[in-house]
């Protein structure tokens, strides 16, 4: 799915180069480089602690790199200079985070606001676009991520397939050009978790730019363009899914799948 | 003498009211001092000045009675400047003492309220685009509202009954009246009106705040 679109000469949506993180005494990425092209999926899997997450907090800037670069596009956020990392200004942040959204495992939806709320007010303050220009492409997301009748509920009464399809449309309505999305599913239960990812299926089939970190190796083997094996806070292996999942060549991959029973 | 009760009453009604007026907004910023992390590193150790004179500054007013307060606050500037003292420096001394010291409660109640917050509302807010500014009044204010009623709910009911400390001070207030009426009547009816005049502008707070709670309980989190 979505290499009809892809271009794998075009230039990455995003470029993370030899990312370095540490908390403290723990070096939690170890040198990570991914870029990411327009179109493309990338899932991310390996085992908990491996620093995925992390990597997903540098890239939309909840966590500053210790080394390495960070490019959105033309932006250039963050660039090493003799193995520190650098950030720009305040205002090339901003205007990196209009182009990247996050889908958190737990939703962090606004729970004082009604879906419609949730899904508008970003764009509204945030953007400054009009009222009904936003309302209505809030409608039109929606109706895709099938929440009809749901608007005006605020997210207590809604299950927790359907806060997390909220999220999904929250970050969409930012007119994102790559969406992250960290464990999307695993606060839910089998039923729910198709349901979130049946929507991050029909995003990837418009060639939606997506990097989604995921327990599910069927939804990877299925979805993804490219998987990204990471574990000890380093890429260990990547490629086709097909490649990654099935035939894996390094040993730490064969081990955390047959771990995990793949 | 429910006429001279009922004076009494508008006396200990604006007590309440300039107290409320003052408080509430002085805390938010003893509340966001007492939590700024502002400061200077001396090895392992931080220093953080701000936070430690909120927190001085909070811990004299829970513990210490707000009765003396009042004095202090009343003989300070005659001790302290040489100022003379005037017939209104005793109900300014009342309104003042009262609002820094409750300001102080009131800020203990918000830093609880706003820590309370998860970490994941400030950064789905942050990864959205919004600033700190609208990060706080639209997304943490709301909710941190909701999560300290009930406790504000507590420190406004005792402060209807807290007015009569005033009496300490010779402001005329309701309690004051009351005691200067047992005192000529030789009856312990005032006391009682008195305490039915309390009792019933705190059921009047009761329903207010029982109001309010409804209002914000179309949603749970
Ligand atoms: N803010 C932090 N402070 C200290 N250590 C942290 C912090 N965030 C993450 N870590 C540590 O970094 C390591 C990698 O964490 P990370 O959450 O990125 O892993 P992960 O691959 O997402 O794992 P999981 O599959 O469990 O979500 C862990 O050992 C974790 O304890
Ligand atoms: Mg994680």
């Amino acid at each position: 799915m979505g290499q009809a679109q892809r271009r794998p000469d075009a230039r990455p949506v995003v470029s993370m180069v030899n990312v370095r993180k540490s908390f403290g005494d723990v070096a939690v990425l170890k040198g990570v480089t991914l870029e990411v092209r327009p179109g493309e999926t990338v899932a991310v899997i390996g085992p908990s602690g491996g620093g995925k997450s992390t990597l997903l907090r540098c890239a939309t800037l909840l966590e500053r790199l210790d080394a390495g670069s960070l490019a959105y596009g033309d932006l250039e956020v963050a660039r090493d200079e003799g193995g520190r990392a650098v950030y720009g200004s305040a205002a090339v942040e901003r205007a990196a985070k209009a182009r990247f959204g996050l889908v958190f495992q737990n939703y962090n939806l606004f729970p004082h606001y009604t879906v419609m709320k949730n899904i508008t007010d970003a764009p509204r303050c945030v953007q400054k676009r009009p009222r009904a220009e936003v309302e209505a492409q809030a409608r039109e997301l929606i109706a895709k991520m099938g929440l009809e009748g749901c608007e005006d509920k605020v997210p207590c009464q809604l299950s927790g397939g359907q806060q997390q399809r909220v999220s999904i449309a929250r970050a969409l309505a930012m007119n994102p050009k790559v969406m992250y999305f960290d464990e999307p599913t695993s606060a839910l239960d089998p039923e729910l978790t198709a349901e979130v990812l049946k929507v991050i299926k029909l995003l990837a089939a418009e060639n939606m730019t997506m990097v989604v970190v995921t327990h599910e190796m069927s939804f990877a083997r299925e979805v993804a363009d490219r998987v990204v094996f990471m574990d000890g806070g380093v890429v260990v292996e990547q490629g086709p899914a097909a490649q990654v999942i099935d035939h894996p060549r390094e040993a730490r991959t064969q081990a955390f799948l047959h771990r995990i029973g793949e | 003498m429910v006429g001279m009760l009922g004076e009494g009453f508008l006396v200990s009604l604006q007590i309440f009211a300039l107290t409320l007026v003052g408080a509430i907004p002085l805390g938010v910023p003893v509340a966001l001092a007492r939590m700024s992390t502002w400061g200077i590193s001396l090895g392992r150790f931080r220093l953080r000045p701000v936070a430690l004179i909120a927190r001085f500054y909070i811990s004299v007013m829970r513990g210490t009675p707000l009765m003396l307060q009042m004095f202090a606050i009343y003989f300070a500037p005659y001790y302290v400047f040489g100022i003379q003292l005037t017939a209104d420096s005793k109900w300014q001394a009342t309104i003042v003492a009262f609002i820094v010291n409750y300001a102080a409660y009131f800020a203990e109640i918000y830093r609880s309220g706003i820590q309370s917050i998860p970490r994941g509302q400030y950064e789905a807010a942050e990864v959205l685009g919004y600033s700190r500014l609208q990060t706080f009044g639209k997304i943490v204010l709301p909710q941190v509202v909701k999560r300290i009623l009930p406790a504000m709910g507590n420190e406004i009911i005792t402060l209807v009954k807290d007015t009569s400390l005033a009496f300490a001070i010779g402001v005329a207030e309701m309690f004051s009246t009351a005691k200067a009426l047992v005192a000529s009547q030789v009856s312990m009816v005032p006391f009682a009106l008195a305490a039915a005049f309390y009792w019933v502008f705190n059921f009047a707070v009761e329903i207010v705040l029982g109001r309010v709670e409804k209002h914000l309980d179309y949603y749970h989190d």
